[in-house]
């Protein structure tokens, strides 16, 4: 709501009250996180080129063209072509929707059960509380990358079954994040005040608890999409991902890393500082989110 | 704190069956029958008897609480049956890979060990100043970094070196020998993976040391030996340090935990015998009874280092013990 009183009769500004703007509070962030206002610079550039792509990409990423094999970069092909003579440019820029899809999918699926699953838990605590722990405590002896191919060795290969190997292992770690916050929660009065009043254990979960753990949902969200991609890039650097000839960072440097190291360089490297870029991005932002957050969350 | 280790212990039990109920569920799930799958590939035809020879050996024909009960025992008693797709007993496959990859887990935990603390230190003690910047930066790049993308690089540069001073290109060798028999060889197979492995996990470690030292500097005592005179090297080594490598000794293990079954593209990308590439190679070749035990013996790993650690953490914190 913007008070404000107008020009007066000499036509100067007076009693001028704003409430500050958005944007004057992103202007905030940007100068207090220099490295996080960069790295939410890397990731609109991102999202930007993903939803762009059909104009920003100057070929067909999976057109392939004999002729053209191994070009190194040049006024042609920005970045060079592969071993198929498909231009590594408009790949990069394609592989951006992959990555973003896969990464933001498998994140918000992941992160939003692992919110519903930590706050229940909070919530009721006593035996319910154990065995989900216990459970929690299952599913994380098991590293990332291990779960998500033994799921994709049930599943198999493909987009989809790559984000749902990748939601799986994300859902019991966010669980537990969002536990610990709502569990300080949990102890506040009215938490009580809103049981004695009646309200149903759905109610309090949804309206009272979890828009106070939003902070750190947010926070492990935006580390979870760049865990998220580095863990679809390493999947199709295996193989065992996205298959060909869907354009995907990770596949575009399986491709590329041994073969054609020596005479074509290019293929290997570019498709990595994309993806080191986009997950260095989000890492820088995250951290950039916690700190303002949260000062007591600075740990990792 | 005998207390304490038993109680540990007990956890760590129901964590163990838990995890191995996941990974028989895990077999179990896969759409369609596995030895149909196996043998037919999705289409041709197999021999019912063959399907039902291959049931048997599975053990698939008995019911599921049984298959479950002797999925424990054997795996108890270290008999993990047949490799599906070599044939061979999957002790002497895991075997073989067993020591490499042990090995390298052990180089990359020094390797981030040297790099961690000292860095750490310096970010935490000149926190703010461009030196913290560049060392923050350096471990955000190790944590954004694709660890196989810099495999991949570092094979590029050995190549491209080695081309240009030597004249030939030079690749590490593939075939491993243990360090005792030579280790010259065996130094320069596993110090690029080591390196590669070393640089990230070290990344993980340097964050955590440098805000656990920040978090101890801000200790009164901290203040009170400044008062006092003591100098800042002095009040780093006898005071904070200690105290602040509590959660990093924590970090540090569970990520060597995880280094054992987890480095599966690294390996990938070095050409390393490992377990990792066994694992990778069973999901490609549907071999599920490797898969199995390769997945629980990673979880085991990780259940194991967990409980250590905790018995660390409590040996060195005496008030975890009381709680």
């Amino acid at each position: 709501m913007t008070i404000a009183t107008d020009l007066d009769t000499r036509g100067e500004l007076t009693d001028e009250r704003k409430e500050p703007s958005r944007l004057s509070a992103i202007g905030r962030f940007a100068r207090r996180n220099p490295l996080g206002a960069a790295g939410g610079v890397v990731i609109i550039v991102m999202v930007l080129v993903a939803v762009f792509a059909d104009f920003i990409a100057p070929y067909n990423p999976v057109a392939n063209a004999f002729d053209r094999m191994h070009e190194p970069p040049g006024l042609e092909n920005w970045l060079g072509t592969d071993q198929y003579g498909r231009d590594v440019f408009s790949r990069i820029v394609y592989g951006a929707r992959t990555a973003l899809l896969v990464g933001f999918a498998s994140s918000f699926v992941g992160a939003t059960f692992g919110l519903v699953l930590g706050v229940a838990s909070a919530y009721f605590s006593g035996k319910i509380d154990l065995i989900l722990q216990r459970i929690i405590d299952i599913f994380m002896a098991f590293p990332l990358i291990i779960m998500a191919l033994a799921v994709i060795a049930i599943f198999g290969t493909g987009a989809q079954n790559v984000i749902i190997a990748i939601t799986i292992p994300f859902i019991p770690r966010c669980a537990r994040v969002v536990r610990s916050s709502a569990l300080a929660i949990r102890e506040l009065p009215y938490i009580d005040a809103a049981r004695a009043n009646g309200f149903s254990h759905t109610r309090i979960i949804l309206r009272h608890m979890v828009p106070n753990v939003m902070a750190p949902f947010l926070i492990m969200i935006t580390a979870f999409v760049g865990q998220a991609i580095l863990l679809e890039a390493s999947l199709s650097y295996l193989g065992l991902g996205v298959q060909e000839p869907t354009p995907a960072w990770g596949l575009m440097l399986q491709g590329g890393a041994e073969e054609y190291a020596e005479s074509a360089p290019w293929i290997a490297i570019f498709p990595g500082i994309a993806i080191s870029l986009a997950v260095f991005g989000f890492s820088l932002f995250g951290d950039a989110l916690r700190d303002e957050f949260d000062p007591r969350l600075r740990s990792l | 704190m005998y207390q304490y280790i038993l109680k540990r212990l007990l956890l760590m039990i129901p964590t163990l069956l838990g995890a191995g109920l996941l990974v028989f569920l895990l077999l179990r799930l896969v759409p369609g029958d596995v030895c149909i799958l196996r043998m037919t590939g999705g289409a041709g035809y197999v021999d019912p008897k063959a399907i039902d020879l291959c049931r048997s050996e599975l053990g698939l024909d008995r019911s599921y609480a049984v298959q479950f009960l002797t999925f424990i025992w054997d795996f108890v008693r270290f008999d993990f049956g047949k490799s599906m797709w070599t044939g061979r007993p999957i002790v002497e496959e895991v075997g073989l890979r067993f020591e490499l990859s042990l090995q390298i887990a052990i180089m990359a935990t020094l390797t981030a060990i040297l790099l961690a603390i000292p860095l750490g230190t310096i970010s935490a003690v000149k926190q703010n100043t461009w030196i913290d910047y560049v060392v923050r930066g350096f471990s955000i790049a190790g944590i954004a970094m694709p660890s196989f993308w810099l495999g991949v690089l570092i094979i590029l540069g050995l190549l491209i070196t080695t081309k240009s001073v030597f004249g030939s290109p030079w690749m590490p060798p593939i075939k491993y020998v243990p360090i005792w028999v030579d280790p010259l060889y065996n130094l320069s197979m596993t110090i690029f993976p080591a390196l590669a492995t070393g640089y990230r996990y070290s990344a993980v470690a340097t964050r955590m040391t440098r805000s656990a030292l920040l978090e101890v500097l801000r200790e009164d005592y901290v203040r009170t030996a400044r008062a006092k005179g003591l100098i800042q090297k002095l009040i780093i080594r006898r005071h904070a340090l200690g105290n602040a490598l509590l959660p990093v000794v924590t970090i540090i293990g569970i990520e060597f935990a995880f280094l054992m079954g987890g480095l599966v593209v690294t390996e990938q990308v070095f050409n390393l015998n490992g377990l990792g590439k066994l694992f990778v190679a069973s999901v490609t070749h549907h071999d599920y009874t490797m898969t199995q035990v390769l997945v629980m013996l990673v979880a085991t790993i990780f259940v194991v280092t967990n409980f250590v650690v905790d018995i660390i953490y409590a040996w060195l914190d005496p008030r975890i013990r009381y709680k």
